[in-house]
């Protein structure tokens, strides 16, 4: 009854919050004295997982494949936790963990548990604490059965390195069950995604146009941070909707999130509630960020962020 | 064309699509979230309930396509009587008819189970739900009642073109999109860039009237377990206040980060 955990990569590189999945795996196939299992797609070599606990790797092949497809993922990985007479298979909460989610949890016959925030409380029956009502509170949530898929906030548990045994395997690529086909990925122009960063930096209406986005992208580039944005940047145009963070937006839970020039309404603060620390830069003391923040400063940005650059730049030795 | 032509065309384009679309009531936004019966239950005192915005931009979306294409909307939520002036506000935007399943929603594989049952009933061609509603966050319904039906699911969907009967869509994921095509029927997870805010229908006067008129059918929901129970609910321990640093002192700011919170 190992542990199985879904392993998310890109261009051949385990995404970090994968790594984060597999620690997590680790440390409760150590509570139930049992063995981790990480399941691959189209990864060449997945022994790098062995640092982070996973006793068995499980590559599957996807035939050319080069889209993430839920419909053959999930019946994949619905196939080997039943093999591997699983009871828990997590993923992570990316963009792609959380489409995954509901549909490998209901051909696993499982219960889905979203935004679980730390390791289960009890594991017979299985409790976990997941947030709700947009990050302003938890909820304990007790499964009714058995199986379970769990779905782990980013940033929650943290990367932790450990010997597993890192055996190789392979398993076969289940077949397409539905017509859905993807044509075409976009890739968007940004180094980093606002779900994979530690940093991000954020941009309001304070910076008074799109010609002023380089303070964004500079202060971005120093600390290698991805750059978003409000609601109404991106209703007016300023910046594509997919920085948007926000209820209606992306969320985010970074380790860092610098606001600049962004008030801070309700619909905003409720998308980036799970940073674990924010900065605000407002000329405005009476804007709503300063509640929320933990650190801020009242100020032109067109005066703090530049010297801030400039300081950052020193101290990165950039 | 002649008359056969123009009736094979008709078929063809399936100009008569059905499009089922499910609603969530949430809290508005700016309530204040509280919990009563010893942190076991939401406190709905002095809340405001809205349609759940992901939802309300799909519903936008199929009152569109109604409206250009002469597309048939329902709106389905499993929910108690309190729900109904919602699926009354739902006739008003546009939607054909409403059908409220009389049940508690416990959690999201019990209403996506609702659901299906009901959905099996009918043949749609596309079913609405949001991308997760602003309250539970769970994002599950649509995942898991597209895996009941055996049908497509495409989360996070924020673009819908329909191309006689394929759906050209789009999906919004971690750094950048994804454009796929699928044939009829298929469920989707709406969001925004479905359709833009400045979109979203505010009902006029003649709307709310015709929406009395409207059926708003009530059925018995089937009898299913849920998967999971909440045990307790509890609201994050009070932030302390915003620490303040002079616009001067750069380098305060950077220690404070560096050093205190260690993010740097």
């Amino acid at each position: 009854m190992s542990v199985i955990v879904y392993i998310e990569t890109q261009d051949q590189e385990i995404k970090k919050s994968s790594l984060e999945v597999a620690s997590y795996g680790r440390a409760i196939a150590d509570a139930q004295e049992t063995s981790l299992v990480a399941v691959t797609f189209g990864l060449e070599n997945g022994s790098a997982l062995k640092q982070y606990g996973v006793d068995t790797i499980i590559n599957v092949p996807t035939e050319g494949e080069q889209y993430f497809n839920a419909d053959r993922y999930s019946t994949t990985l619905a196939k080997i936790a039943d093999n591997e007479g699983a009871k828990l298979l997590i993923i992570s909460s990316s963009a792609n963990g959380r489409y995954l989610g509901p549909i490998v949890a209901t051909k696993f016959q499982s219960t889905y548990f979203s935004n679980v925030i730390g390791l289960p409380l009890s594991y017979d029956p299985l409790t976990v604490k997941r947030s709700c009502f947009t990050n302003k509170a938890f909820n304990q949530s007790t499964s009714q059965k058995a199986r379970v898929v769990i779905s782990l906030s980013s940033n929650s548990f943290g990367i932790i390195e450990k010997d597993g045994k890192g055996d190789l395997k392979t398993a076969e690529y289940a077949a397409s069950t539905c017509d859905l086909r993807v044509e075409s990925v976009e890739k968007s122009s940004n180094k980093v995604s606002i779900a994979d960063a530690e940093i991000v930096i954020s941009g309001g209406r304070g910076l008074k146009g799109p010609e002023n986005w380089h303070l964004i992208e500079d202060l971005a580039t120093v600390l290698g941070a991805a750059t978003a944005c409000s609601k109404p940047v991106s209703d007016m145009g300023w910046r594509p909707h997919s920085e948007h963070v926000g209820q209606t937006g992306k969320p985010v839970a970074s380790n860092l999130y610098i606001a600049i020039g962004v008030s801070g309404a309700i619909q905003h603060l409720a998308g980036i509630n799970s940073s674990k620390v924010k900065v605000v830069i407002n000329n405005d003391p009476e804007a709503p960020f300063f509640k929320a923040a933990d650190y801020g400063i009242v100020g032109d940005a067109f005066e703090v962020v530049p010297e801030l650059i400039s300081k950052l730049k020193v101290l990165k030795g950039a | 064309m002649t008359h056969r032509h123009f009736f094979i065309n008709f078929v063809q384009n399936n100009l008569f699509m059905k499009i089922l679309v499910c609603i969530s009531t949430v809290p508005d936004t700016t309530s204040k979230i509280n919990f009563v019966n010893q942190n076991q239950a939401f406190d709905t005192q002095g809340v405001t309930f809205i349609i759940n915005p992901n939802d309300e931009f799909g519903l936008t979306r199929a009152i569109w396509f109604q409206q250009k294409e002469g597309a048939d909307v329902t709106v389905v939520t499993v929910g108690d009587s309190s729900c109904e002036p919602i699926l009354r506000k739902c006739l008003a935007i546009g939607a054909d008819r409403a059908i409220r399943i009389d049940a508690t929603p416990m959690d999201g594989f019990y209403v996506a189970s609702q659901l299906s049952e009901l959905a099996k009933k009918e043949t749609y061609d596309l079913i609405i739900t949001g991308r997760e509603s602003i309250d539970y966050n769970g994002g599950m319904v649509g995942g898991i009642l597209a895996t009941f039906l055996g049908l497509p699911y495409l989360a996070n969907c924020n673009g819908l073109q329909k191309d006689g009967t394929t759906f050209n869509l789009e999906r919004e994921m971690d750094g950048g999109k994804e454009l796929l095509k699928a044939s009829f029927p298929i469920v989707i997870g709406a969001q925004k860039g479905l359709v833009e805010e400045k979109d979203l229908i505010i009902p006029n006067m003649r709307g709310i009237m015709q929406a009395r008129q409207k059926p708003l059918e009530v059925v018995p929901a089937v009898n299913l377990e849920a998967g999971s129970s909440i045990e307790s609910f509890e609201k994050p321990p009070a932030k302390g206040p915003v620490k303040l640093v002079d616009s001067s002192n750069i380098d305060g700011l950077i220690d404070l980060l560096q050093n205190e919170a260690k993010v740097l």
